[in-house]
């Protein structure tokens, strides 16, 4: 039925529209406690759903919050672990270097100390004997003179000067001899002295290096119990290593482009130049393959020199296979870097095929001949070369990329977590207060039956508060 | 293991080029040496080595002259497929380039025009080689000039081909009625299109971008 066949259900059609309206805001009116129930429940079903995806997302955001938190503590771990295992072997390498030289330094100084105590005993000053002479010359003294006393006593001083004499030079030489003692006690003092100052350096570099690992033994300690400190710090880490990383790998991708631009060119003169698999040319999937190969034995070679541990089974394998795979790896990088060489050398030629070539063609002069082509041909070969090696180191950034990766993923996937937690738990609230909006919005055509509604209740209201009950009345008579 | 293996070989297979369609291109130049276009020549040896440098391995080029009668392999002054590796490839077009100036600098003018044998032998040429882009290049004036007993009232088969007139010159006669100039180009290019293929003229040498 049409909306002009409704209006003409009466001549007039206002009548009708009044009509109709009417008839409507009775019908809703009517339909009204039932209408209200069902937006009611719609609403809070699917409010309370949301609620209850957003608790579920909550949960899992825990979770994820939970194994992030393991996986950094076991990399925190690891690596603590392993500068602390380093800064032990420090330790031991230094404690054996300078243990093996402990005894003869100890020898050292037990002789320097010996020939001290030896020159200070030798320095010591012998006393002069006394002097017997007194009493002789007492005796004598009591003598008469005229039994020629005079001329004993005249001997006597003679005696006695040149005894004085000789004792005096006996004297002085010893002197001499007792100074010439302790001027060659200085240097072995000297030495002494040299020798605590180094042993007072070591003990110094060792304490210090001591004070190091307990530090890292705390941290590690940290580590170990969970505290949230050392997740904050190791997380914090964590995304510094990732960028780092990742910026020195752009860099090393940079350079892998840089090789490929070398390598691509007289890879056609090899595989062909119009031959394609899938939509590349094979030339250029060659000369990715040789720069992708390069890298794969960089790694290995970093692996087998324990410099990074993203394979296991290598570090794990015996010194000697090891060994073996260091130098496998390498002949075949220095294989590949020769390799490389000539490419880039041939790139040259074919260059310089190709432009006498074009020139030709547009009808102008042959290429002139450059003086200083050898500088960029040496150069592309250098580069060649020294590529292929620079790229071994590509396993370091790598490493930490790959490590700290698993951490920043966790983060973000937290942060996306908990963003759609909250985006659940605001779109629950939304639909909640939007059924309340629904049944004010269902209401507002319905006011003047909800006004004579409300007022009716009131009159009611009014009325049976106005007429006492038969009790009341009872109560009143007497 | 053995199972990964072939399968990794068969979708190497796959991708490889032997599935694929052709991709390179073959280029058939048509040199008109009748004697009121014969001067034309150094334009078309232009053109020549512009084709030349645009080409690359594997595509297919030959250049044979239109005289009284064209179908046939003894018109064809060079030809060539260019090798994959590209120092042969550029070797190649070198001695390319050196023939065809040679045969600018000797030509003789042919006394009749038989463009539609020519055209008959360029398809034949290109369909031997296969070529994924086959393209005919005729420098001439397109005015068929035919010898007593030479059948031309034929259809060639130019599905899969594009032909391209370049540098249509205006003959005298065409200047006092440029209606045969006009009809001259619409017929050939109703017998192309007619026979599957797609026409195009070209008169300014210097924009051929478009044209390889």
């Amino acid at each position: 039925m049409s909306f002009d066949a409704l209006l003409a259900i009466t001549p007039w059609p206002a009548i009708s529209a009044i009509l109709l309206i009417a008839v409507l805001v009775a019908v809703l009116y009517l339909a009204r406690h039932t209408a209200h129930q069902a937006i009611r429940t719609a609403s809070g079903a699917l409010s309370r759903g949301l609620r209850v995806a957003s608790h579920s997302i909550q949960q899992a955001q825990a979770r994820l919050a939970e194994r992030n938190r393991e996986v950094l503590l076991a990399a925190g771990r690891e690596a603590k672990g392993r500068v602390v295992e380093r800064e032990f072997m420090r330790v031991g390498e230094t404690v054996r270097k300078d243990l093996a030289n402990y005894p003869h330094l100890h020898r050292a100084l037990s002789e320097a100390i010996s020939h001290i105590e030896r020159d200070h005993q030798n320095a010591v000053e012998v006393p002069p004997d006394p002097p017997g002479w007194v009493k002789a010359v007492e005796t004598v003294s009591k003598i008469d003179a005229k039994n020629g006393a005079n001329e004993v006593l005249s001997d006597i001083h003679k005696s006695v000067v040149k005894a004085h004499k000789e004792a005096m030079d006996a004297y002085r030489e010893a002197s001499t001899e007792r100074h010439e003692l302790l001027r060659a006690m200085m240097p072995r003092w000297r030495d002494v002295q040299e020798i605590l100052t180094t042993v007072d350096q070591k003990v110094e570099g060792l304490l210090a290096r001591l004070l190091g690992i307990d530090r890292h033994m705390q941290e590690y300690e940290a580590i170990v119990k969970g505290e949230d400190k050392a997740v904050s710090v190791l997380s914090s880490s964590s995304l510094v290593n990732f960028f780092v990383s990742a910026m020195v790998l752009l860099v090393a991708i940079g350079g892998a482009a840089i090789n490929f631009s070398l390598i691509a060119r007289p890879m056609a003169e090899m595989v062909g130049g119009t031959s394609v698999i899938g939509v590349f040319k094979t030339a250029d999937i060659a000369a990715l393959v040789i720069i992708m190969v390069e890298i794969s034995m960089g790694l290995f070679l970093m692996e087998s020199l324990r410099i990074t541990r993203l394979f296991p089974v290598i570090s794990a394998l015996p010194d000697k296979m090891r060994r073996r795979m260091i130098w496998v790896t390498f002949s075949i990088l220095l294989l590949l870097a020769s390799i490389e060489a000539g490419l880039a050398y041939m790139r040259e030629v074919l260059l310089q095929d190709e432009l006498s070539t074009t020139a030709l063609l547009r009808g102008g002069e042959a290429v002139v001949e450059n003086e200083f082509l050898w500088i960029t041909t040496a150069a592309q070969m250098g580069m060649g070369f020294i590529l292929p090696f620079a790229l071994v180191f590509v396993a370091i950034p790598l490493e930490t990329f790959v490590h700290s990766l698993r951490t920043v993923l966790g983060l973000i996937g937290i942060a996306l977590l908990r963003a759609c937690s909250l985006i659940l738990r605001v779109l629950s609230s939304g639909f909640r207060h939007l059924g309340t909006l629904l049944e004010r919005v269902y209401d507002l055509p319905l006011f003047v039956p909800l006004w004579l509604e409300a007022r009716w209740q009131r009159m009611a209201q009014e009325s049976r508060v106005a007429q006492p009950t038969g009790e009341d009345l009872r109560e009143v008579t007497p | 293991m053995k199972r990964i293996v072939i399968l990794s070989c068969a979708l190497l297979a796959a991708c490889s080029q032997s599935s694929a369609p052709p991709r390179n291109t073959g280029v058939y130049m048509l040199l008109d040496t009748s004697g009121t276009y014969r001067d034309e020549l150094r334009k078309a040896q232009d053109v020549i080595l512009y084709a030349l440098s645009r080409l690359e391995p594997a595509d297919s080029f030959a250049v044979a002259r239109i005289d009284t009668g064209s179908f046939s392999e003894k018109d064809i002054i060079a030809k060539a497929t260019f090798d994959e590796r590209p120092s042969t490839a550029n070797a190649q077009k070198r001695a390319f380039a050196s023939k065809v100036k040679d045969f600018v600098s000797r030509v003789n003018a042919a006394e009749y025009t038989d463009i539609t044998g020519g055209l008959l032998q360029a398809v034949e040429f290109l369909n031997e080689k296969g070529t994924g882009r086959k393209t005919i290049l005729i420098f001439s004036d397109m005015e068929q000039d035919l010898d007593k007993g030479y059948v031309r009232n034929i259809d060639v088969p130019f599905k899969g081909f594009q032909v391209i007139a370049l540098n249509v010159v205006k003959l005298r006669k065409d200047n006092y009625d440029p209606r045969e100039y006009m009809s001259r180009l619409e017929a050939w290019k109703e017998k192309v299109e007619k026979s599957g293929g797609e026409w195009r003229v070209v008169n300014d040498l210097d924009r051929l971008d478009g044209v390889l």
